[in-house]
């Protein structure tokens, strides 16, 4: 058996030396696609392994960023509960809304998920005392890194760094941890069930799949890691919005996971990656963001139905690179 | 085996099954015959659970399971191959066999341990008596019509059927392909002492394997019993005119 470089884990130490070696700036990128990571890995569940698709993934990213804000600034919870929180709460939601999310199909389905997302933003945006209404919830405090600086001050060759960068290792070990535990899953048999389901609905129930309960299982997985992205994106942003939860944020998370690729596991990060990355570089050249945006979904649909990831991977297989596999 | 009594099922008003009774013995192979729009697929639908009676009732290992859904109908021991090609295209031969031993053995909700090797040999011995075990690895969608029949059996097998429904297994096949499957579910049948209860319009295929043969028309039974009974019975023949001798 030929075993292969741990490329994630090598990624993954790699990124840790951004602060030291990169710009303050490029901390920030990088802790930015680091959570939308999480986020589009997490819609990923559902798009490309059980073939659902969700309009409206966005609900549950908010509903992490404000529980784990109103937590932290509100109530005082230590990071260390307050992050948990976050996916427990967003996971409560999405097993609300997807009992009756699942009872429907295809458009009807991505319908139901915005209409719920949209219910979901409307209340962040109106109910003031306790969401901060209209003008969100600034100034969420960073977890508490005391220990982390004596740590520093006790090994000095390690650095010292600012309490933003104490944070990106948070995030970086704790994405890192959660996509690990995704792709457990989805190399599990439970993660064969779903695709069973993506591919044949009818033929996975006569081979016993219970798809109903199984795609409500995969919502609520879903909806619990784009929970813990919301709870440390909120922290991120050093405030907590109701834009959080609105439809185009949803949109975003979806064209990242279709830029990257959704027929593989990393797909949707290496998305995140690429587009807030040309996000930032296209910005400062032209105020048409949008208009580019739309140029590149374009291209993608048409020339590259398997993303980045998806044409990477033909590309590899076609120059005879046999280990190549999705 | 399977008994079904009376069973009714209408469509905005048009009668697609109207009132079928049938008995299935143990270890035998039954036919279901009738020209086209007869009711022989909407018949395996209402016994297979993907529709709902409007009246009367499935009774299975004499239990009535009228109306239950298929994925429990599947783990009470019956086991279903389609008309259209129905198996899990983007997966490979492999996968879609190791899928329904998972399932059928209980493991799907198992989140943590590696997919890969689980029912391994079980699935390779599976794919060897089906005739598939060379082409494992290949995604399944690329596979000829003839292949994906035999993976769709395979499949249907994984789940340990005590009775397997075929709907139309020779389907789009040749004359070569239809001798090489019958002779291929006969085996099959036989090794693994199941009951088989299968739709054919061809009757080259029917007469050679079928104990008992039911003739649907339009909705109803028309002759019901041996083989040599329903060549002679004249109902049969007058239905069928012109299409066999």
């Amino acid at each position: 058996m030929i075993t292969r470089p741990p490329w994630a884990l090598l990624l993954l130490i790699a990124a840790l030396f951004v602060p030291a070696l990169g710009s303050r700036f490029y901390t920030f990128l990088a802790n930015d696609v680091v959570i939308w990571a999480l986020f589009a890995t997490s819609l990923n569940l559902l798009v490309g392994y059980t073939g659902l698709v969700s309009f409206g993934h966005a609900a549950y990213f908010g509903i992490g960023a404000y529980t784990a804000g109103i937590l932290m600034k509100q109530v005082g919870v230590p990071f260390l509960l307050a992050f948990p929180a976050a996916g427990l709460m967003a996971a409560g939601f999405a097993a609300v809304f997807g009992f009756f999310c699942v009872r429907l199909t295809r458009i009807y389905f991505a319908m139901l998920t915005l209409a719920f997302a949209q219910i979901v933003w409307a209340i962040c945006f109106k109910w003031n005392e306790v969401t901060g209404g209209e003008q969100g919830m600034p100034e969420i405090p960073y977890p508490d890194f005391a220990w982390a600086e004596r740590v520093a001050a006790a090994l000095p060759f390690l650095g010292s760094y600012r309490t933003s960068e104490y944070f990106y290792f948070l995030t970086l070990v704790l994405v890192g941890l959660c996509l690990w535990i995704l792709r457990r899953i989805v190399g599990s048999p439970f993660g064969r069930m779903l695709t069973t389901i993506r591919e044949n609905p009818e033929r996975a129930e006569f081979i016993g799949v219970n798809v109903r309960r199984y795609e409500l299982a995969a919502f609520v997985l879903a909806g619990a890691f784009a929970g813990l992205a919301g709870g440390l994106f909120g922290i991120f942003n050093r405030g907590v919005f109701p834009d959080f939860a609105y439809w185009t944020k949803s949109a975003e998370v979806l064209i990242m996971t279709l830029l990257g690729g959704m027929g593989t596991f990393f797909g949707p990060a290496l998305g995140a990656l690429v587009l807030l990355w040309l996000n930032q570089q296209i910005l400062s050249h032209t105020q048409y963001w949008p208009a580019i945006l739309g140029a590149i979904l374009i291209v993608l649909l048409f020339v590259f139905p398997g993303g980045i990831a998806g044409a990477t991977l033909a590309l590899a297989r076609r120059l005879g690179w046999r280990s190549a596999r999705a | 085996m399977l008994e079904v009594r009376d069973l009714r099922k209408s469509f905005d008003g048009f009668q697609a099954v109207g009132g079928v009774s049938l008995t299935v013995p143990e270890r035998s192979i039954s036919a279901i015959i009738g020209p086209n729009g007869a009711g022989k697929t909407t018949l395996f639908n209402l016994i297979t659970g993907h529709l709902r009676p409007d009246s009367g009732a499935v009774v299975f290992k004499g239990r009535d399971v009228t109306g239950i859904a298929p994925h429990d109908l599947c783990r009470l021991g019956m086991g279903r191959s389609f008309q259209r090609t129905n198996i899990f295209p983007r997966l490979t031969v492999f996968q879609n066999i190791q899928a329904a031993f998972l399932s059928h053995r209980g493991r799907g909700w198992n989140l943590l341990t590696p997919v890969e090797r689980l029912y391994a040999e079980e699935t390779e011995t599976l794919l060897e008596a089906v005739g598939l075990l060379d082409k494992a690895g290949e995604v399944s969608g690329f596979l000829s019509h003839g292949n994906q029949k035999q993976l769709e059996l395979g499949i249907a097998l994984a789940l340990e059927p005590e009775i397997l429904l075929l709907d139309e297994p020779t389907a789009g096949m040749s004359a070569a392909e239809t001798r090489e499957s019958i002779k291929l579910i006969e085996r099959l049948g036989r090794e693994r002492n199941l009951t088989l209860l299968f739709t054919e319009h061809d009757m080259e295929v029917v007469f050679s394997i079928a104990h008992r043969i039911t003739v649907l028309h339009q909705g109803k039974v028309i002759a019901d019993g041996r083989p040599e009974a329903v060549r002679c019975d004249p109902e049969v023949r007058r239905v069928y005119l012109g299409e066999w001798h």
